[in-house]
């Protein structure tokens, strides 16, 4: 690429991915504008706690302490050379411009830009149970942010439900905050654990960690139940509780005592950015969702836009900070910036060989393909509409809608506050059944600006500065 | 994959307009074959703001206007849903001297055409809704005017339509039309081909070419509407709103959110159009001057379209100056959703009797001179 870039290039996200991304372009020389939501650098991983709070770096992180400590140093390290905008929100874009809200401020800007490296990360995703609006109910994610930036537990006595590494990962720091973890209900089978540990051992000291959670939690007497779902979550106007019963099993059911579930089945991309951005999707297999598509490198089919880190699929924050220096390397070359050829190739075979890993994660943790089979009639779907599944499945068939948009249309599923981004891999999975095709075939809901709530308090900034 | 149908009229655009014509077509016992290259009602008819209004609309629509008051009224009769049809009453503000002068003109000259206006001074329009912003110096209700949901209503024509035995084939586009001497030939993209003895093109802003191709070749340009939607908020307005001018209009649905549009989007390419960021933020100053306590709402959602314009905003509709059997009903620049369901009937008359019962001389395609056409080839 040859065309002149007189614009310094733009990141949004300051998590693993954009942090990197940044550090690569200023050692180049370059002087990027780091856009983020958030007041601080980190992401949701290596958030960092509002000021006066002092829990210490080991208590809030753990085992990643020192990759989150150096995180927030690198960054802080470059915010003489970077245009550094935190508390911002991109809510809306197309090729060559960005709309971008000072949150605090409430203004809004156009930005021009030519290159663009996205790192919006990923939020939990949800695959509703009856029950799960209740007050006392979070993400795995969601409780974990609690407890991270606030120091703030969801509960007294927590069930840790659903599937995927952040599953015991959570429990393991909620028990070791002092929270009664009442028990840990892996939708997955030990043999599929046991089964992925090959792909796993590619990366031995995370699966090393994965298996001292586990391990500690059992040593504390916690219970940890396998191939096992929630089927509601029972309370008034709180949680008191959940019921539980094994897969393929007898049906029985069992009880379980609680004041708050966290729940969540792995991550699902933040991909709103991507797609107004024009960048072309497809499905993957993998993360079972549409993804913007990506080369090697991160490059997405619009000119200038690269993707790191979550947001383009998951893999976790080690490849996260690979992948947005990956993208920086990528974008110098694009601009005839000279880049080393032997830091490029090390870093595509580390992300190669995390690829692998990743695969074996999804083994190991797998998404619960007869989720909609099993979700009964009144279970809520979409939380801020209230559409049950039965309503899906009756617009479904009344209409003969057959793909997601349309879905949406008729039945106002993903027209909330959440715009989908809670409820879509959900009402996907209901509407595949309904139509009896693989879910890749209803597609996924397209991005509409804004990409979070928009007050219309919202001006126009004037003139730039 | 191909296959063969023999139909009496194909509809090319499964919009309000196509979708109402196949019900109606079919009601006369007209076979009909109607093809949407997405689904139906998904374009401009179902993204439109969904005022369902005859006010402000020109004196030559308004015996159009009248009829599909009509069928509103009697919405679910047609498409089995209601559509979240209400009839809340349309008014249009007025925030200058000279903008209420222009809403008492529309009032004296639409006398006798059974619109019902009522001309509401300052202080009155405070009386019955203390909300209205202290800019607005009055306005005119049209009490009969409401709202529906677009979303709903168009797709529901083609089902309706389906349902008394229309073919409706979605995700059908069209690759060719000719006449071959005897009956229209048209192929989809997809391998069905369809004989017919007349065609109905009803394809929105997209309608121009097929025009074109048969010497009906008119000036359209399409245009996108910068639309959004807030919100759940506390329910407060009682009508749907606007403004002489255009600039601003809004209306609040039973759920509580604020639909608003006004102003232009941004086409993203040909099939495609969105939102236009600096259009929005201008939109939230003027809401805020119209009705103040919605001012600290959020926004969820915006969204465009693609409104084809003729340069005198009006539509056209009626028989090809050249091909017998084709019919043009397209070009309703932003303002087809309330007159469609009667744009639909009169042109399933006009292909099945003839003749309309409702006069739509001002939108015949004789009203261009033929010095404006572009240099075409006839089929």
């Amino acid at each position: 690429m040859s065309h002149s870039h007189h614009l310094p290039p733009v990141v949004v996200g300051a998590g693993p991915a954009g942090v990197r991304a940044a550090c690569t372009l200023v050692q180049h020389g370059l002087a990027p504008i780091v856009i983020d939501e958030s007041p601080a650098s980190g992401g949701q991983i290596y958030r960092r706690q509002p000021a006066g709070f002092t829990r210490p770096g080991a208590a809030l992180y753990g085992f990643e302490a020192p990759k989150a400590t150096a995180l927030h140093q690198d960054f802080d390290a470059i915010q003489v050379q970077v245009d550094y905008r935190a508390g911002s929100l991109v809510w809306s874009a197309r090729p060559g411009t960005l709309d971008v809200w000072s949150i605090a401020a409430d203004t809004s800007r156009t930005l021009d830009w030519s290159q663009i490296i996205v790192a919006t990360g990923a939020t939990d995703r949800v695959l509703p149970v009856p029950g799960w609006t209740l007050p006392g109910v979070y993400t795995l994610g969601g409780a974990q942010v609690a407890l991270k930036y606030q120091a703030c537990a969801v509960g007294r006595r927590v069930v840790f439900a659903g599937s995927g590494p952040l599953l015991y990962l959570v429990a393991y720091q909620y028990a070791k905050a002092g929270v009664e973890v009442a028990a840990v209900i892996d939708n997955a089978r030990l043999a599929d654990q046991a089964a992925s540990l090959i792909d796993m051992a590619r990366q031995p000291k995370t699966l090393l960690k994965g298996m001292y959670y586990v391990a500690w939690l059992q040593a504390r007497g916690i219970p940890i139940l396998r191939n096992a779902r929630l089927t509601e979550v029972a309370g008034q106007a709180q949680v008191q509780g959940v019921s539980w019963q094994r897969n393929g099993g007898d049906g029985a059911v069992n009880f379980i005592a609680c004041d708050a579930v966290a729940l969540g089945y792995a991550l699902r991309s933040e991909t709103q950015l991507a797609d107004l951005l024009e960048c072309e999707f497809s499905f993957d297999a993998l993360n079972r969702a549409h993804l913007p598509r990506r080369d090697a490198a991160g490059r997405a089919s619009t000119p200038g836009v690269y993707l790191a880190g979550d947001g383009a699929g998951i893999m976790g924050a080690d490849a996260a900070e690979l992948a947005g220096e990956r993208a920086a390397l990528a974008l110098l070359a694009d601009r005839g910036i000279e880049v080393s050829d032997a830091r490029t190739a090390l870093l595509d075979r580390r992300l190669a060989g995390l690829a692998k890993w990743r695969r074996g994660i999804e083994a190991a943790f797998p998404f619960p393909a007869d989720w909609a089979r099993s979700a009964p009639d009144h279970l809520v779907v979409c939380r801020c509409e209230n559409i049950t599944a039965g309503e899906l499945r009756t617009v479904a068939k009344d209409t003969g809608a057959s793909e997601l948009n349309r879905l949406k249309a008729l039945s106002r599923v993903g027209m909330g506050r959440c715009q989908g981004r809670m409820c879509a891999a959900a009402a996907a999975e209901i509407l595949a059944e309904v139509v009896r095709v693989p879910v890749h075939q209803v597609g996924r809901i397209r991005a509409q600006a804004p990409i979070k709530p928009l007050p219309m308090t919202v001006r126009i900034e004037d003139e730039a500065p | 994959m191909s296959s063969f149908i023999g139909t009496d009229v194909v509809i090319i655009g499964g919009g309000i307009v196509g979708g109402s014509a196949a019900l109606a077509l079919r009601r006369k016992g007209l076979q009909v074959v109607l093809l949407e290259r997405d689904f139906c009602g998904s374009r401009s008819s179902g993204i439109n703001f969904g005022g369902v209004r005859r006010q402000g609309r020109p004196l030559s629509q308004l015996p159009l206007s009248q009829r599909a008051h009509e069928i509103w009224g009697r919405l679910a009769e047609h498409i089995g849903i209601d559509g979240e049809y209400q009839r809340c009453g349309h008014l249009k503000l007025a925030r200058t001297e000279a903008e209420m002068q222009a809403l008492v003109e529309y009032e004296r000259r639409t006398q006798g055409h059974g619109l019902g206006l009522e001309i509401i001074g300052r202080n009155a329009l405070r009386q019955r809704f203390a909300g209205i912003g202290d800019d607005v110096i009055g306005g005119s209700l049209c009490p009969e005017d409401g709202q529906a949901n677009p979303r709903l209503v168009a797709p529901a024509f083609a089902r309706a339509a389906q349902a008394l035995g229309a073919q409706v084939f979605e995700q059908s586009a069209m690759r060719s039309v000719a006449f071959d001497g005897s009956r229209f030939v048209v192929e989809t993209v997809q391998g069905l081909t369809i004989k017919a003895d007349a065609v109905l093109n009803s394809a929105g802003a997209w309608s121009g070419s097929l025009a074109a191709q048969f010497a009906d070749g008119v000036d359209m340009v399409s245009r996108h509407p910068s639309m959004g939607v807030t919100e759940p908020l506390p329910f407060l307005l009682p009508w749907s709103l606007g403004v002489e001018g255009g600039n601003i209009y809004c209306r609040q649905v039973a759920r509580g959110n604020l639909v608003f549009g006004g102003g232009l989007g941004h086409a993203v390419d040909a099939d495609r159009a969105r939102a236009q960021s600096a259009t929005l933020l201008s939109q939230f100053a003027r809401i805020a001057q119209i009705v103040p306590a919605f001012a600290g709402a959020s926004i969820l959602r915006t969204w465009s379209g693609a409104e084809g314009y003729l340069p005198d905003k009006l539509p056209v509709m009626g028989a090809s100056r050249h091909q017998a059997g084709l019919f043009h009903a397209f070009g309703f620049a932003g303002a087809g959703f309330q007159i469609g369901p009667a744009v639909g009937e009169v042109m399933a008359e006009l292909i099945a009797d003839g003749k309309a019962a409702t006069p739509i001389d001002a939108f015949s395609l004789q009203r261009f001179p033929a010095s404006s056409l572009p240099p075409e080839r006839t089929a």
